[in-house]
């Protein structure tokens, strides 16, 4: 637990010292949503039918983008080695490296998301659904796209891999979260949406920890 | 039995074993899928709604099934070999994904051309061509994760995992693709209940289905001796198979 908290407070510490890595998604975030109007119509009745999957699959990408650097640095470096030589749990260790990508990444990406679906003129009364919806659904993006990135940290070019590898995966999660949001424009049951949202959550805080931990002793062990 | 599933674990008697059991599966396979097209596309009636195009189902479901079952082959094959070290089933797994891709292609191809007298489109954003789609990009996922690793033991071990990670995501991407949309029709074919098809369309339909799974069993037995010789080829035992031959084949038979 000690190890956890340890692990936790390293990554948060190295990644608020260069902020300018955290920024980026967003700005990501924030462009992708800009071409958008331009490349399609700045009519606002139609991007209003179309943001919530605007927003959502912009935050995806920009989620993904920000996760081949998960383990780069640490692997980089040689800590990564260490974490797995340590007498403790390599999946609870990486869990909380996850945590702390969700933290500095989805998070941020759920909270600007509203200002961002201001100017698609999305629905009054589905902004906290969206910062909601992207805020449990960028968790289980957080998780499954570290299975894809300790898979891929081992290889020169892994980008592309990585997406390729992590996209397929993240269909359920983007078709609940959307849903979720499309619902509250309706203003049926948002309830049903973000319970799935959660349960993908609660499978994936299960499972993925033991992938990813079994996919960095492959990247490591060689 | 279980003497017998230990010994499949060594390359060298699994392929003198696959060299017994090839021929009878390849000959099930030849004998099942010409009795089961010639009866499925010349003697079975037609639709009464689809007319002649319904006869694609003899294609397009056995290639359906294949694509899902190959899948879930390749995960055991990969746990098996990341649980026991088998190498074998990592083999027949490496050459168990190119064929999966490919029915999983045949099935979206044949669906697309299906598509076009019933539904008048060659694509629609159904549930059930839609979870094919992400099977087909999982399938790629993995011979690309495969072969982007220069060291062969890390690929096939990167490979396991993602495949597991994929058979785990499987019936979550199916059934939130379902609950997405859904235009197609139920399945009309299962195991478990008396099937909604005249006895004469669905007897070619079940002997379609067992040609396409001798087949594709014929083929991996095939491609898995290959792919031993390939890996093995620096072992006395494949050095001595090669060079002599008719030797070989003798003193297989002494034994």
């Amino acid at each position: 637990m000690i190890a956890v908290k340890a692990t936790l407070l390293r990554d948060l510490t190295l990644l608020l010292r260069r902020r300018g890595e955290i920024l980026n998604p967003l700005v990501f975030f924030a462009l992708v949503i800009t071409l958008f109007p331009m490349a399609i119509s700045p009519d606002p009745a139609l991007l209003a039918i179309i943001a919530p999957g605007l927003l959502w699959v912009a935050a995806l990408l920009a989620a993904l983008l920000s996760l081949d650097s998960l383990f780069r640095s640490d692997y980089d470096d040689g800590s990564l080695e260490q974490l797995l030589l340590a007498p403790h749990s390599l999946a609870a260790l990486s869990l909380a490296k996850v945590a702390v990508h969700w933290l500095l990444t989805g998070l941020p990406l759920a909270l600007i998301a509203p200002l961002l679906g201001v100017m698609l003129s999305l629905p009054t009364g589905s902004y906290a659904v969206l910062a909601l919806s992207l805020a449990l659904g960028s968790a289980s993006l957080s998780l499954i796209g570290a299975i894809g990135a300790a898979l891929t940290v081992g290889l020169a070019r892994g980008g592309v891999l990585l997406s390729l590898l992590v996209l397929p995966l993240t269909i359920p999660v983007l078709i609940f979260g959307v849903g979720a949001v499309q619902a509250a424009i309706v203003g049926s049951g948002v309830a049903a949406h973000l319970a799935i949202l959660g349960a993908l959550l609660a499978a994936s805080l299960m499972l993925a920890p033991w992938a990813i931990a079994a996919s960095l002793r492959i990247s490591i062990n060689g | 039995m279980w003497a017998f599933i230990h010994k499949l674990g060594s390359p060298r008697w699994f392929y003198g074993m696959s060299a017994k059991m090839q021929p009878w599966f390849w000959a099930a396979a030849v004998l099942l899928l010409v009795v089961g097209s010639l009866w499925g596309l010349a003697f079975a009636p037609a639709d009464y709604q689809q007319g002649n195009s319904f006869r694609i189902i003899y294609v397009h479901v056995p290639a359906a099934f294949l694509a899902q079952s190959i899948f879930i082959a390749m995960a055991v094959s990969g746990l098996v070999f990341m649980v026991w070290k088998i190498k074998v089933a990592d083999m027949a797994a490496t050459v168990m994904a190119p064929f999966g891709a490919v029915m999983t292609f045949v099935a979206l191809f044949s669906g697309a051309v299906w598509g076009v007298p019933t539904w008048g489109t060659w694509w629609m954003w159904d549930a059930r061509l839609t979870s094919m789609l992400i099977l087909l990009f999982l399938y790629i996922g993995v011979i690309a994760l495969r072969s982007a690793f220069t060291r062969r033991d890390s690929g096939s071990r990167a490979a396991s995992v993602l495949t597991m990670v994929g058979v785990i995501n499987i019936p979550i991407i199916k059934y939130s693709v379902d609950w997405w949309y859904t235009l197609h029709q139920t399945a009309s074919f299962t195991l478990t209940s008396r099937p909604t098809m005249p006895t004469q369309m669905w007897l070619p339909l079940v002997i379609m289905l067992l040609g396409f799974y001798c087949f594709f069993i014929a083929i991996t037995l095939m491609r898995t001796r290959s792919e031993i010789l390939r890996r093995e080829a620096s072992k006395r035992w494949v050095q001595e198979l090669l060079t002599d031959p008719m030797l070989s084949t003798a003193t297989k038979k002494a034994r």
